[in-house]
């Protein structure tokens, strides 16, 4: 206990692509006030290449066995150095789109990739936390970022109040969470992961212990809840997603859904694994009524933003129900599921940003009228994007949902595959109304596409990987099951 | 001697507060955020208690690491206030509804 302590630089290394990132933030931070108008471009180039570099650092650490460095308030294992990788990847990608969005609406602007970084940095922590503290820490760098970068289009007055709504909603989310680590704090003694795990595991606890256990483990699951957007803690989702820039909105649909379910696993599996039983009832709960309202509400929807926000919560009651099964199995198909949600996630918003133009938000679904006459190609990833939402094969999005069914059947829970599965019907309602619109109606109003060449490009290898990857799910589901 | 489960059911009360406080005001925005505050408090006060009552440091760690981020979290929610105050010349609540929902 003695050298529990201790501050050992040798095992800094673990740490290498946080240290580096958030150097690589100060060094843009700082070089954006000197840039003038002309070589503003210079900071997106430099917040790529950050980017990259950090993939690259996390990429190398893939294979190295679990290292717990910082007083056991830092870990590093594969699952942390797979997410950091996918979280980099697809941040990077979400720029590329969001690049195009920032210059035709005014708001390019240094801060807004500095706050990304910021906001990527959080995520990081949050992946790699092993303690409570370094979990909220981490969870409250990425949260505080989000607010502001919500709030960056200050003449909007949606958007400023999309802010508030996240703001005030989050704050009251990261109370109950600090108030259910406090309460598991008091009956454990310790902070650490490592330590709860051990505590929650030992078998001859008082009745009393366990219910303050259990009182604590129903705050963190609200917390965490509060966080994916599950129902009844969805409340922020619709209004956030409508309310904010199309591309902060890309951003906080995707990448902090991978950070919010590796806290998930930090607290609940790694921490709480002991508790599974009591836990998984809440989730059960929570992701029939997710998958339920999400599919259900979003048929009435005309704003595609508000629609994709529904989806968002249907989505997250699949991935919820993967962690109700309570085998490597499940989780590890949660974990998959998570994965391929970012992949259509970003695809679905690209498309979005794409038909965007000087001054002219394409949010509403009518504003893919015609596009199959106007932009037969994009029309095709569009009805891709939106069959692999709805869950059809050989997308991706239907091995997602196949994984996590067989689990939840192998796991005995049939009556709630079933519902999922009818409610995974219905809503394809919507999805394919995208489609009809694209490919029956005609446009009202001329649709011009100004995206520059590489967004184009990206946007559509993400959306060809829907079908590529999904022609060979196995590789990445062993993937994801070999992370825990 | 004040005893441990003292100071919980205080810290529990305020968090009480903090939260119906929250649920009920529906007139001005700033009293939300002395309410989110009121919340952390309650926590602070669980984990310092906790901590002189284990004999271990790290719930104190803990407080000083809310209070900083509170304090940040207070900055940025003022700010965005401003930014209403600016787009809708109002901080009430009421004002807040353009997105349905």
């Amino acid at each position: 206990m003695n050298n529990m302590y201790t501050f050992d630089t040798s095992t800094l290394w673990a740490a290498l692509p946080e240290i580096f990132l958030l150097s690589a933030i100060v060094v843009v931070l700082l070089l954006d006030l000197f840039l003038t108008k002309p070589f503003k471009q210079v900071t997106y180039y430099l917040t790529q290449l950050s980017l990259l570099i950090t993939a690259i650092l996390a990429f190398n650490l893939i294979g190295e066995p679990k290292t717990i460095i910082f007083s056991g308030s830092f870990v590093l294992d594969n699952m942390a150095s797979i997410f950091k990788v996918f979280m980099a990847g697809s941040t990077m990608v979400a720029l590329v789109y969001t690049r195009h969005y920032l210059t035709e609406h005014k708001l390019f602007r240094g801060e807004y990739f500095v706050l990304v970084l910021l906001s990527m940095l959080g995520m990081m922590v949050m992946v790699s936390g092993y303690s409570l503290l370094t979990l909220y820490l981490g969870l409250e760098i990425l949260s505080l970022s989000l607010y502001t970068l919500i709030a960056i289009a200050r003449e909007r007055a949606g958007a400023i109040e999309a802010a508030l709504k996240y703001f005030v909603l989050g704050a009251i989310a990261s109370g109950l969470l600090l108030y259910g680590m406090s309460m598991i704090y008091g009956i454990s003694g310790s902070i650490n992961i490592t330590d709860i795990a051990t505590f929650a595991d030992n078998s001859t606890l008082a009745s009393r212990e366990m219910l303050i256990l259990n009182f604590g483990l129903v705050f963190l699951v609200i917390g965490i809840a509060f966080k994916l957007g599950a129902v009844p803690f969805h409340m922020w989702v619709p209004d956030v997603y409508q309310g904010a820039p199309t591309s902060v909105t890309m951003f906080l649909s995707t990448v902090p859904k991978i950070a919010a379910v590796a806290m998930l696993v930090r607290i609940l599996v790694d921490g709480m694994g002991a508790m599974h039983d009591y836990w998984s009832d809440l989730f059960m709960v929570m992701a029939l009524l997710s998958i339920a309202l999400g599919s259900v509400v979003a048929l009435m929807q005309t704003n595609i933003k508000r629609m994709l926000a529904y989806s968002t919560i249907s989505h997250i009651g699949f991935i919820l129900l993967g962690f109700v099964t309570g085998v490597v199995e499940g989780y590890g198909a949660a974990v998959f599921y998570v994965l391929v949600y970012i992949l259509m996630s970003m695809a679905a918003f690209g498309m979005i940003i794409l038909l965007n133009k000087q001054g002219f938000e394409a949010d509403k679904i009518s504003d893919f009228k015609g596009l199959s006459k106007h932009s037969p190609w994009f029309a095709l990833m569009m009805l891709a994007i939106m069959l692999s939402m709805a869950g059809v094969p050989p997308f991706i999005g239907f091995y997602a949902k196949l994984f996590i069914l067989q689990q939840v059947i192998s796991a005995g829970f049939i009556t709630i595959a079933v519902i999922a599965v009818v409610f995974a019907v219905i809503s394809s309602y919507y999805y394919l109304q995208v489609v009809k619109s694209m490919y029956f109606e005609d446009s009202d109003n001329e649709i011009t596409i100004t995206a520059p060449m590489d967004m184009k490009l990206i946007l559509s290898i993400n959306a060809v990987l829907i079908l590529v990857v999904g022609l060979f799910p196995d590789f990445w589901m062993k993937l994801s099951i070999s992370i825990f | 001697m004040v005893s441990l489960s003292d100071y919980l059911i205080l810290s529990s009360i305020i968090f009480c507060i903090g939260l119906a406080g929250i649920f009920i005001n529906r007139t001005n925005i700033i009293t939300l955020l002395m309410c989110v505050e009121l919340i952390l408090v309650a926590v602070n006060t669980n984990f310092i208690a906790f901590s002189h009552f284990l004999g271990n440091e790290a719930g104190q760690i803990f407080v000083f690491f809310i209070l900083t981020v509170a304090a940040a979290e207070v900055a940025i929610g003022l700010a965005i206030l401003t930014l209403l105050f600016r787009v809708r010349g109002s901080i009430d609540v009421d004002v807040t509804n353009s997105l349905k929902g």
